[in-house]
């Protein structure tokens, strides 16, 4: 990994990166129009990279964006073997057989073209695995306005193994006093769950 | 594996995992466990998959087919690593789709028909047990890649075996009609268990080297869940049969070929199909 601390002056290294790959291309005959989208990308930066991703919704809870999942691990430069330094956005499936996760891929490889930034690679990151504990809080919230009640511990304390799980709140009247009905739900990352006071089921995002 | 398209990011994707760090002459070895692996969660995986919109309640249709999902989720983690370790180009849709069952290498208890509910639930819950104590074990794989697979697969059966031991206590622990359902199946399944602890040299090369536990250190581990569960549901467990069932090394019973005949109908018929 090269040492980002080495670039001279005061530009943002990642800027200078992207400069050398952006020359490096418009060098090469004929794709004036990749060149052109190269030249754009140039201008953005990580940041850029982050605002895109916000905007990429998670296919089957559409609230949420990849970012509140917590499957983007990193959005980084690393040298590629031309001497340029390639865009690589690492991503971990949240469960192994959640369909959502090709489908996600797609929208992120789909964003990351149209953001101008088709030379980009997504990479699956497999450890640490995803958790629960991932969500961010944003995600919690919008989870809970959108009628599916966000996990309720952490997977990390391994307490939650041993003791009775937590109360599951309705998400639509706040109530604690919810029964489970199906240990699965439409989705692999959900439960069923319904509510004895207000008598409505209502998904719940498992702690996993 | 549910859609041939899913290698076609190959190109795009890069991966971040490399198979350089495992020497050469384990290879063959490691293969070989990794089709294991990886063929007990797909034709498990594949059989649950049966059930879909057959489960005797929606919200057990739902449940088995979430726990076919994670099987066959965890068998394209498996069988992609071992294409690679084979490195003869082969991608996960290759190993699932183009061998036949005599290459198939998933332990003989998968493959059994579903039968009832309650015979699905038996099968399922002894290999869940097995699956919980394996995948425990493979955290701490000299192999990395085979240890973060086997972290992630394992938080999801963790998930399954609650499942099926709930199942199993609630039907042996049930009516009459349940509790002679699950005893029947539970004295015709059991004979399929010795396979999941008799070591080959595949087994034990990689033991040696790191990369896998020796299977007689699973054992005692398995014997003592399933008895603790067996209990609750007022169930014993049945005398030993050691009757010598070798799936693992593509000896099968006559099932896994008609279940393999359907699930690889598409591709046969109709060679690199894409969805």
């Amino acid at each position: 990994m090269r040492d980002s601390t080495q670039s001279q002056g005061s530009r943002d290294p990642r800027r200078e990166r992207l400069d050398a790959a952006k020359r490096a291309r418009l060098e090469e005959a004929g794709r004036l129009e990749e060149a052109g989208r190269l030249e754009e990308a140039g201008r953005l930066d990580g940041e850029r990279v982050w605002q895109l991703l916000e905007a990429v919704a998670d296919p089957e809870i559409p609230v949420l964006s990849v970012l509140d999942l917590g499957i983007v691990r990193y959005v980084r430069w690393v040298p590629s073997g031309e001497g340029l330094d390639r865009l690589h956005v690492g991503i971990t499936p949240t469960y192994s057989g959640c369909p959502a996760t090709e489908v996600i891929r797609q929208a992120i490889r789909r964003a990351l073209d149209e953001g101008g930034f088709p030379d980009a690679l997504i990479d699956e990151v497999l450890a640490p695995a995803w958790s629960s504990d991932w969500l961010t809080e944003g995600g919690r919230k919008k989870l809970a306005s959108f009628g599916i009640a966000p996990p309720e511990h952490t997977v990390s304390d391994p307490r939650h193994i041993l003791r009775a799980p937590a109360p599951v709140t309705c998400p639509r009247c706040g109530g604690r006093d919810t029964q489970r009905v199906s240990e699965f739900g439409s989705t692999p990352c959900k439960a069923h769950y319904r509510c004895t006071a207000c008598l409505e089921p209502f998904d719940y995002f498992k702690c996993l | 594996m549910s859609s041939a398209q899913n290698s076609t990011h190959g190109a795009q994707s890069a991966s971040v995992r490399s198979t350089s760090h495992i020497e050469e002459e384990l290879r063959p070895a490691l293969f070989q466990y990794l089709l294991r692996l990886g063929d007990t969660s797909l034709v498990l995986g594949q059989r649950l998959g049966e059930w879909v919109g057959h489960a005797p309640a929606l919200e057990e249709d739902l449940g088995l087919a979430n726990l076919s999902l994670d099987l066959i989720g965890q068998a394209r983690l498996f069988l992609t690593y071992a294409g690679e370790i084979e490195g003869r180009g082969r991608d996960e849709d290759a190993l699932a789709f183009l061998r036949d069952a005599p290459f198939f290498a998933n332990l003989t208890l998968a493959e059994q028909p579903n039968g009832d509910f309650g015979r699905t639930i038996v099968r399922q819950y002894l290999l869940d047990a097995w699956q919980v104590e394996l995948y425990e074990a493979l955290q701490s794989s000299r192999d990395a890649r085979l240890g973060s697979i086997a972290v992630k697969a394992l938080k999801e059966t963790r998930y399954h075996v609650h499942y099926s031991a709930g199942w199993l206590v609630r039907l042996g622990d049930g009516t009459a009609e349940s509790r002679r359902r699950v005893l029947e199946a539970l004295e015709d399944l059991w004979r399929f268990t010795d396979e999941l602890f008799v070591a080959d040299a595949v087994d034990e090369r990689l033991a040696r080297a790191g990369i896998a536990p020796a299977l007689v250190d699973l054992k005692p581990r398995w014997s003592a869940r399933i008895d603790a569960t067996l209990r609750e549901a007022t169930l014993e467990r049945p005398a030993p049969s050691p009757y010598p069932w070798y799936g693992k090394l593509g000896v099968h019973t006559e099932h896994l070929g008609h279940m393999l005949a359907e699930m690889q109908h598409l591709q046969r018929t109709y060679p690199e199909a894409r969805w």
